[in-house]
């Protein structure tokens, strides 16, 4: 089989890349460009182009690079910034999978005649194309590729996803990779560990002041950025001596972040816009289990067609936050959390 | 067998150059700036190559100063005079990035150019002062292969900026120009020998007499202190060796090549539909065939020809290796998706009747390809 391996510059791609090699396939490998600013860190700098270079020598397999920035700017960044700009608060490492490694890389895949593309996501894919957890708890990455469909995964291999990272780890550095001890991949590629998402959205969007409100619209303080501010979020509200405090709704609009207690930011239901199934939906009322966070403890509830009803209170999750509906180890699917309905002051 | 259409970007070595080097690989040696017998011999050597460059590119054996390459020419023009006056430099849009970049650092002026590639007179004009030391227009392009007037070019500063510079990078233009006739006019003039038969690593400035020049590299003092380091012997022998050859068959070779590239482009043109020849009506090189293949990622379609066996480019490199919309097409007013579709095709003294076929049937195969929606589950 003709396998186009993503391969990133980190560990896992690597390994991924040489399971293939010893599984016979006819393996090419291909470094996306996805971003061309100046940024100190992320999926590609050109130091981490180097590594990919350097591991597809190493296994001596060719390597080409594919410039996808337009795209990555168009699907990626702008809707980020959009989306903060509207007080929501986005996954962009789903938009980017989502768009960029299993549409536009899948499909430039297809153009070259490949039969499968692999990725060194740590996730599963069974014999009939269901999508399970990585057996390694603390590095799964089923969450971020909750918008994969059963015809894609039949086209797509994660080989690490049956392995542990330190599985993943040993084999690298018995095969002498130069990326065997290099450190995991953290946060947005594309924002500056040194600069953060202040400046990178500052440089975009105006920030505005906006107004910590009580339930009740007394005021309580000030924030400098209400586009920086996160429904759930704890610090940097005010109220440092009394009761903690969170924000429940965030609204650009009206400069306004309302706050309350952790009972008050607990809901019974989260509503979910853009749903898509890896298979056939499943029907109203079926029992699922629901990870809001990459890596958020599963929690119980029933999918009513709409959304989510929890089977206890849960802490409401931010407005354009993912919501991933599983059967035990098995993704179902997911959606994107909608604004709030709960009852607070306009 | 490899068809091999990129010999913008690199031609074979030919013979003449081998022949000339080999006794500096295998046996001679010296170095240049020593005084001894061995070193005489070498310094014999670097300037008979002297010589010989001078002589194809008009000028005294004294205005040649070997470098690294072309690159280096092109920085140690720009730097060199920029440093030497304390004036500022202007350059045109479509300059190969080793004068755009280096006109660019030092907060020069950008000129843009018509549709063509044809450099803006009137915006040249526009741009020069009393202030402007050096002026760098390209010979001719090496995306497009668009050839500049520099007489023109000279006219424009003569009115508005008189005690400027013209610096030419005359890399593509080496090959297939009389570079003497058409570069007559600039002060400074880049070449690299890799583009027209002699090996990667050694190029040549001319810096005619009286141009004010500070080094970029100092140290021993070599080339008339105008560029320190041991000389590349065998390298400077080989770039000579190769552009006397390529002068004495110039004209033999283009029409060959004319004849061949313009086969290759109504060819594929003949065959596909929504095909755009760049720069058609220009003045343009002999061996270069630019193309814009409406509907088709080029990124895409280079992979496909090199699966292939055929060997093209679109663009120029990023620092990663990703190949980046061209400045060249923007500056020309083509619109960065169509720039995307953009395909180089360039042809060398070595190419054959076969490899334009093979090129014809390899680029209609792969477009047809990409073009068509049923190829492609999505």
């Amino acid at each position: 089989m003709r396998v186009l391996v993503a391969l990133s510059g980190g560990v896992d791609s690597s390994v991924a890349a040489s399971i293939l090699i010893d599984e016979g396939h006819d393996v090419v490998a291909a470094t996306m460009k996805l971003w061309g600013g100046a940024q100190d860190s992320g999926c590609c700098s050109v130091a981490d182009v180097e590594d990919a270079r350097w591991v597809a020598r190493q296994l001596g397999i060719d390597h080409h690079m594919f410039n996808f920035t337009d795209e990555f700017d168009a699907r990626v960044v702008a809707p980020y910034v959009a989306d903060h700009a509207g007080g929501r608060t986005p996954n962009p490492c789903i938009e980017c999978n989502r768009h960029l490694k299993f549409d536009r890389l899948m499909h430039r895949a297809s153009q070259l005649g490949f039969d499968a593309v692999a990725t060194g996501h740590h996730a599963r894919i069974t014999a009939d194309h269901r999508l399970l957890r990585g057996v390694d708890r603390a590095k799964d990455q089923s969450y971020v590729l909750c918008h994969l469909t059963r015809g894609l995964l039949a086209r797509l291999r994660f080989p690490v996803g049956t392995m542990t990272k330190a599985e993943v780890r040993e084999r690298a550095a018995s095969l002498g990779l130069r990326t065997a001890a290099k450190p995991d991949s953290q946060d947005t590629c594309f924002v500056t560990a040194s600069g953060g998402r202040e400046q990178f959205l500052g440089s975009r969007i105006d920030l505005h002041p906006a107004r910590v409100v009580d339930r009740a619209g007394v005021t309580l303080d000030e924030v400098a950025a209400v586009e920086l501010v996160t429904v759930g979020q704890r610090r940097g509200l005010g109220g440092g001596g009394g009761e903690r405090r969170y924000a429940l709704d965030v609204d650009v609009r009206n400069r306004t972040v309302t706050v309350g207690s952790l009972e008050e930011l607990c809901t019974a239901a989260v509503a979910l816009a853009d749903v898509t199934w890896v298979g056939v939906a499943p029907a109203a009322g079926c029992e699922v289990d629901v990870q809001l966070s990459a890596h958020g403890r599963p929690v119980g509830a029933v999918w009513d067609g709409d959304g989510v009803r929890f089977h206890r209170p849960e802490r409401r999750p931010a407005p354009g936050q993912a919501a991933v509906l599983y059967a035990g180890d098995e993704v179902l699917g997911g959606g994107t959390v909608r604004a709030s309905a709960v009852s607070v002051p306009a | 067998m490899t068809v091999y259409l990129d010999h913008a970007a690199t031609t074979p070595l030919r013979r003449e150059a081998f022949d000339a080097m080999l006794p500096w690989l295998t046996g001679a040696f010296g170095n240049p700036s020593g005084g001894h017998r061995v070193a005489r011999a070498a310094r014999r050597a670097v300037d008979d190559a002297r010589e010989t460059v001078a002589a194809v590119l008009g000028c005294d054996a004294g205005e040649i100063v070997f470098t690294s390459g072309g690159t280096e020419a092109d920085n140690l023009a720009v730097a060199g005079v920029l440093a030497a006056t304390g004036g500022g430099a202007v350059c045109t849009a479509i300059e190969h990035h080793a004068v755009l970049h280096a006109v660019e650092a030092r907060g020069g002026r950008i000129v843009g150019v018509d549709g063509d590639g044809l450099v803006d007179l009137d915006l040249l004009g526009a741009s020069l002062s009393a202030d402007t030391a050096l002026v760098s227009v390209m010979l001719a392009n090496n995306e497009v292969g668009t050839i500049e007037d520099l007489h023109a070019v000279a006219a424009v500063m003569a009115a508005h900026a008189p005690r400027a510079v013209l610096h030419t990078d005359a890399v593509q233009a080496a090959p297939w120009l009389d570079v003497a006739t058409l570069g007559a006019p600039a002060g400074l003039l880049s070449i690299a020998g890799h583009k027209f038969g002699g090996p990667q690593g050694v190029g040549a400035l001319v810096v005619r007499a009286g141009v004010p020049l500070v080094p970029l590299l100092r140290g021993g003092g070599q080339e008339r202190e105008r560029r320190s380091g041991t000389h590349n012997v065998a390298g400077i022998v080989g770039m000579a060796a190769a552009l006397a050859a390529s002068a004495a068959d110039r004209e033999e070779a283009v029409s060959a090549v004319r004849l061949r590239r313009d086969r290759l482009a109504s060819g594929i043109a003949a065959a596909l539909d929504g095909v755009t020849l760049t720069a058609a009506t220009a003045p343009r090189l002999p061996n270069i065939a630019h193309l814009r293949l409406e509907g088709v990622d080029n990124e895409a379609l280079l992979l496909l020809l090199d699966d292939a066996d055929v060997c093209a480019s679109a663009g120029s490199s990023c620092a990663s290796g990703a190949t980046e919309p061209s400045h060249v097409l923007a500056a020309m007013g083509v619109g960065r998706d169509e720039a995307r579709s953009a395909l180089r095709l360039s042809l060398g003294r070595t190419s054959t009747d076969d490899d334009v076929a093979m090129g014809v049937s390899s680029v209609v195969t792969a477009a047809t390809r990409l073009r068509s929606p049923a190829a492609v589950a999505r």
